[in-house]
């Protein structure tokens, strides 16, 4: 593994835009043709590339939230960012048929591989989601036996993203458990009030530290900064957990 | 070739020309880390250069305080793409560290609190380029941001600043650290834009 992470993947490729669908108010799935993709691993992100007519160019990283697969395709979710420069773009004024230039996959090390056996926990904060989105399809789509569970905090219920997919992952047979929480806007009736996820939550929510389970925790810095600590203190090797933070204005995911 | 984006015009600004390229300004501070954040107390902190079989020298907190220290003001560039200008940080430059250590060793491999490690030349440690920073815009830095103390080498990409540093092992030839493991580039000069490993 070591470093071939990236090698052979960092010139400029076409993608072509093939579909467009909004997850919430804010955030759109862009489904891309890339041509002579060479294929990713999932949790890896890539870098997509505007070009003004005068030659101004900006360059912003984000995740991929397809399976890998081999017909060339990939998807991922842009969070609009309301001072962003690229994701107002992306979410807004893209169409189908557009073409964009984009590099990658990247990235080796905030990466689940199908041949991972052990139990897995996934924290995700937001449009942190997107990554691990990609670990679930992945388990998914290989038929992978690897026991899964998905944490995810959202400000409101209209702000999770891929909603029916993961209610449909988790009523399967061989379930993901999924466990919400809600930050500042609950469900009616929802058991508990909205706000950060803290110990009870962990011990409830997630894999009991005595499975060894990895941890894969993304988003806002301050997030996997508290998930983390709560997840440590839980009895978590901090060598078992790895992270992906993105800042307010850091345009990753 | 390049295509041009339908209608994107960008948001250009004066600062932009004192960028690397690829950069974007930002006045916030993100976060890059691969797990979780260590906290380290000053009491258990130490810092120790060896040379691969021998401890050359160590400080524990009180002795690395009591160094001459100097205040930095200087640009930050994150492979990630965010860059963050003018920088206020205080810390005491490698060539205090490296004062009385005689070595014809070329490159040190950086080690951290949590078992990150990055390398560098020697020649980008010395002459004012590098220091073991404790204080971000005149208070104490933070466990998220590197605190108790951080190396920082603000000319090259961010990453090289390894955070929660412990020690150093100065090397006969370079060798990859945990990102440059993971395919980003040996050196990482943000002004040749040395990123990924085949840049």
């Amino acid at each position: 593994m070591a470093g071939t992470a990236v090698l052979g993947r960092v010139t400029w490729r076409t993608a072509t835009v093939v579909g467009l669908h909004d997850e919430t108010p804010t955030a759109r799935t862009l489904a891309l043709a890339v041509r002579n993709w060479p294929g990713h691993v999932a949790g890896q992100h890539v870098d997509v590339r505007l070009m003004a007519a005068d030659g101004y160019s900006a360059v912003r990283s984000y995740s991929i939230a397809s399976a890998p697969n081999s017909d060339g395709r990939i998807e991922i979710t842009v969070e609009r960012l309301p001072t962003g420069e690229v994701s107002p773009y992306l979410t807004q004024d893209v169409v189908v048929g557009d073409e964009l230039e984009l590099r990658g996959p990247i990235g080796g090390w905030f990466v689940w591989r199908s041949d991972q056996t052990e139990s897995i926990q996934l924290v995700a904060g937001g449009s942190g989601i997107v990554p691990l989105m990609a670990m679930l399809r992945s388990r998914s789509s290989i038929g992978s036996g690897a026991p899964f569970r998905l944490l995810y905090s959202a400000r409101e219920p209209r702000a999770v993203f891929y909603r029916d997919e993961l209610r449909a992952l988790s009523n399967q047979g061989d379930s993901v458990v999924i466990t919400y929480a809600y930050t500042r806007v609950t469900p009616k009736d929802w058991p508990r009030p909205a706000g950060r996820i803290d110990a009870s939550l962990i011990a409830t929510g997630t894999w009991p530290s005595t499975l060894r389970p990895t941890s894969y925790v993304c988003g806002p810095t301050s997030f996997v900064e508290h998930t983390t600590d709560l997840l440590i203190a839980a009895g978590h090797d901090r060598e078992r957990i790895k992270t992906e933070r993105f800042g307010a204005t850091g345009e990753r995911k | 070739m390049a295509i041009i984006s339908r209608g994107f015009a960008g948001r250009r600004s004066a600062a932009d020309a004192k960028l690397p390229p690829g950069q974007y300004l930002t006045t916030d501070f993100p976060v890059l880390s691969a797990g979780p954040t260590p906290h380290i107390s000053p009491d258990r902190w130490e810092f120790a250069i060896d040379d691969g079989s021998n401890g050359l020298k160590r400080w524990d907190w009180k002795s690395f305080r009591e160094l001459p220290s100097e205040t930095i003001t200087t640009d930050l560039h994150c492979v990630t793409r965010w860059s963050k200008l003018d920088t206020s940080w205080e810390g005491v430059s490698l060539d205090v560290l490296l004062a009385d250590v005689k070595t014809d060793l070329p490159y040190a491999m950086f080690r951290s609190y949590g078992d990150y490690t990055t390398n560098l030349p020697l020649k980008d440690l010395m002459n004012k380029q590098a220091w073991i920073a404790f204080k971000y815009n005149g208070a104490d830095l933070e466990p998220e941001h590197g605190g108790p103390a951080r190396l920082l080498v603000p000319h090259l990409y961010l990453w090289k600043s390894a955070k929660w540093v412990k020690g150093m092992t100065l090397m006969p030839h370079d060798k990859p650290g945990f990102w440059e493991n993971l395919g980003y580039h040996i050196y990482g000069d943000p002004w040749r834009e040395q990123r990924y490993s085949e840049e």
